[in-house]
């Protein structure tokens, strides 16, 4: 099992975010081969024109959806850490939905089972997609230090450009 | 198959809904968007309804791309009826996230006949369909509509497309807008909406959207997102279209004072230079499209503070250099007014600047104002008049909500004079006497003054022709930047992303065949294109405009020469020029000298149903 700091997810970036969907297609016609929002395991929100971000399942550590399931039906994968649903057990009642903070785990119009990002075997297309190259597919620790070298840039701006 | 192959009708009256099949022959013929639905509004209307009347059709549709992933194109709806402006056939396009909800739906088109007798807005549920009261939304904003919509029926991914209070009194420039900041912007399709007590459109679809070859479309589709990097749309994505104030500024082609100078002596102030520096908050899109071109405008200090809006050329220019008014943080309050009383912001900057030529002109006076100073530059009085226009306030506001057309009417004492339209619909931002291809163009067009029916503005201002004159060849032009534009139009690809079809027609082709498996080649596409102009130019015809009286241009354009030193002074658009002109568009077009598509021509096109009228028509004119 990879630990909390290998484990790479699907993440956001809501400076980058413009709320355009693409993500959304991207992931149903490679999972559903259709074009269907409600089929797709990442979603994106615009709050206002000025808040917009895309969400996917974070592969929490003791992932509480997992916790939740009274029937055993998921399981969070010790090679990946994404969650996997056992379609058989599963019969959509949606305690996994309640449990997860971020509405990342959703009941499929169709199956009627949960379904979640399964990160398409290590190469996600909503990343690939991403037209503003919002979406990243990394993991927490790479997350804080891409956002220290972007504070630290910020605070010494001045004498970066005098280095050139 | 990406066309839903469904037609949706509600009769408001009654409040019966029905579907019906999509004829596939008709989809091939007219593609979709303003060509289909233009056809729809033919087999469902009756001549020389009133264009306010429970008779007259209203046709929301998508396009044959809706619902797909296809940028641009993908989101899209149009709308489609008789026009309250222009008395004659009107189509608006928007994008967003509407189009694609109401695909997945499940319908092509929804044809909105009858009145409700009270308020009501439709609920489209995939399946479902309800009207319901809207009572509670009277007077809101579209935007605030659609948070109450969704609120309401609890679900926040339904998306609404609504008119404000303009639309409910009827203006004749209301808007219908969706996703808060597009709009279904030209020709008043909101004061028809009003006029059937539709407040509102909310969908909600779940259904899968499939085109025929997913895997070579979807390859397609990723060429299109790389070419959306590129240069064909820098300019949408960077400074936007308010880049254009410069540039027409320079060439003495940015109308100002109500299209007595071409030229601006505040242009900096109100450039996208000057906007993107210090207004522009965020630039975002619509859905399944990265190019980004949404400016979205907040005012940062004084007396507009927190004053939000998106800003494009078009709208800016009207309430901006045209009202002689020099201030950015004025001109975002006064677009953002627009979008929030649902009124078309070209139509209404433009009627502003006719109200203040005519007050600076003494036609009217503080009396008919009510005490406002209406004297050009004045932005507290563009405000004000923004706000007596969107709802019917005063007698000020009442004859300005008729548009300027029938206000210049009404008002007289040569106020006509002053009144900056073509077949009733309000100029856009281009000085006709100084782009001359665009006048003939803008002069021809189905659904009036308009900058999108052909883009013959282009040549003028890239300097393909000399633009100062009109003579043989700007038909042909005219002929097929129109034809190409009903093509994109049908397809309802954004027009800012018109130049990412590399190989235009062709890639056009590709598109539509590999979403609809309908074989399609360039050259039937461009006669769709045709056969879709003659359509258009014989329901005018059937609803007794469209001919060679109704190719107008505004009375300033062709008797006040600009007046501004340099390149430009002096140019105005002579009588015998603009007729070569109209003989040469005419000539090509295959119509006769009176603009009538003869029979012949119909016949050429599929148009045989059609012949009927043309030739009652030709021979009424002998």
């Amino acid at each position: 099992m990879p630990t909390i700091h290998e484990k790479k997810f699907v993440s956001g970036d809501p400076s980058k975010c413009i709320g355009c969907c693409v993500c959304e297609y991207a992931c149903s016609m490679e999972h559903e081969n259709t074009y269907n929002p409600t089929k797709s395991r990442i979603r994106a929100i615009r709050l206002n024109s000025f808040v917009n971000l895309a969400v996917a399942c974070r592969l929490c550590e003791d992932s509480p959806c997992v916790a939740a399931c009274p029937r055993d039906a998921l399981m969070q994968s010790e090679e990946t850490g994404i969650i996997l649903v056992d379609e058989d057990k599963c019969n959509g009642c949606g305690w996994c939905i309640e449990a997860c903070d971020y509405g990342a785990i959703q009941l499929h119009p169709e199956s009627k089972k949960v379904f979640v990002c399964d990160l398409c075997d290590g190469e996600p297309k909503c990343v690939e997609w991403c037209p503003e190259e919002a979406l990243d597919f990394t993991t927490k620790d790479i997350i804080s230090q891409k956002a220290r070298i972007s504070a630290v840039k910020k605070l010494f701006q001045d004498a970066l450009k005098s280095e050139k | 198959m990406s066309y839903a192959k469904r037609i949706l009708y509600v009769d408001l009256t009654t409040g019966k809904t029905e579907v019906k099949p999509l004829d596939e022959k008709l989809a091939k013929e007219y593609i979709g968007g303003i060509g289909l639905g233009m056809k729809l509004f033919l087999d469902h209307s009756k001549a020389g309804v009133d264009a306010l009347s429970p008779e007259n059709p209203l046709i929301f549709i998508t396009g044959p791309l809706s619902g797909t992933m296809a940028p641009s194109a993908g989101n899209s709806y149009a709308v489609v009826s008789k026009s309250p402006l222009t008395d004659g056939i009107n189509e608006s396009k928007a994008h967003g996230f509407f189009g694609s909800e109401l695909k997945r739906a499940g319908y092509d088109a929804i044809i909105f006949t009858g009145k409700s007798e009270k308020l009501v807005y439709v609920w489209i549920d995939d399946e479902s369909v309800q009207l319901l009261d809207a009572e509670q939304l009277k007077g809101k904003s579209p935007a605030e509509t659609d948070d109450a919509i969704r609120e309401e029926l609890g679900d926040f991914y339904i998306r609404v497309s609504a008119i404000g209070e303009a639309g409910e009194k009827l203006v004749r420039v209301a808007c219908i807008i969706n996703d808060e900041f597009r709009a279904i912007g030209r020709g008043g399709m909101g004061a028809v909406m009003g006029s059937k007590n539709l407040k509102a459109v909310a969908v909600r679809g779940t259904k899968d959207v499939n085109v025929a070859d997913a895997e070579e479309f979807t390859e397609f589709v990723r060429t299109i997102h790389e070419r959306m990097k590129g240069p064909a749309t820098r300019k949408y994505r960077t400074l936007g279209t308010p880049e254009n104030v410069l540039v027409l500024n320079a060439l003495a082609a940015l109308p100002t004072r109500n299209f007595s100078q071409a030229t601006f002596e505040g242009a900096e102030k109100v450039s996208g230079e000057y906007l993107n520096e210090r207004y522009v908050k965020k630039i975002i899109g619509c859905a399944t499209c990265g190019m980004r071109c949404d400016h979205i405008a907040v005012v940062p200090e004084g007396e507009y503070k927190g004053s939000t809006s998106r800003i494009e050329f078009e709208c800016l220019w009207a309430v901006g250099p045209l009202c002689a008014v020099d201030r950015l943080d004025a001109i975002i309050e006064a677009i953002r007014l627009c979008d929030y009383y649902g009124i078309d912001g070209i139509s209404t900057g433009v009627i502003v600047a006719f109200a203040m030529d005519l007050y600076e002109n003494g036609i009217i006076t503080k009396k008919d104002t009510d005490g406002m100073d209406l004297s050009f530059g004045n932005h507290a009085a563009l405000v004000e008049t923004i706000k007596r226009i969107g709802t019917r306030t005063g007698w000020l506001g009442n004859v300005l909500a008729e548009g300027s057309m029938r206000a210049g009417k009404e008002i007289g004492r040569g106020a006509e004079k002053y009144a900056n339209h073509i077949k009733g619909m309000e100029l856009p931002g281009y000085d006709l006497r100084t782009l001359k291809t665009a006048a003939l163009g803008f002069s021809v067009s189905y659904r009036g003054a308009c900058h999108l029916r052909s883009g013959a503005y282009s040549p003028d201002v890239k300097g393909k022709v000399d633009r100062f004159k009109i003579e043989k060849g700007r038909g042909k032009l005219i002929m097929d930047g129109e034809d190409l534009y009903n093509v994109v139009d049908s397809l309802i690809l954004c027009k800012f992303s018109r130049g990412v079809m590399y190989d235009g027609l062709k890639d056009m082709a590709k598109y539509y065949t590999l979403a609809t498996g309908i074989e399609m080649t360039p050259e039937e596409l461009i006669k769709a294109g045709e056969r879709i102009n003659n359509l258009a130019r014989v329901i005018n015809i059937r609803e007794g405009k469209g001919t060679r009286k109704d190719d107008t241009l505004p009375w300033k354009i062709m008797n006040v020469p600009v007046p501004d030193e340099g390149i430009a002074k002096g140019a105005v658009v002579n009588q015998k020029e603009f007729d070569l002109g109209l003989d040469d568009y005419y000539s090509v077009r295959g119509w006769t000298k009176d603009g009538i598509p003869t029979p012949e021509k119909l016949k050429e096109l599929g148009l045989k149903d059609l012949v009927s009228i043309v030739k009652k028509k030709i021979s009424s004119m002998k």
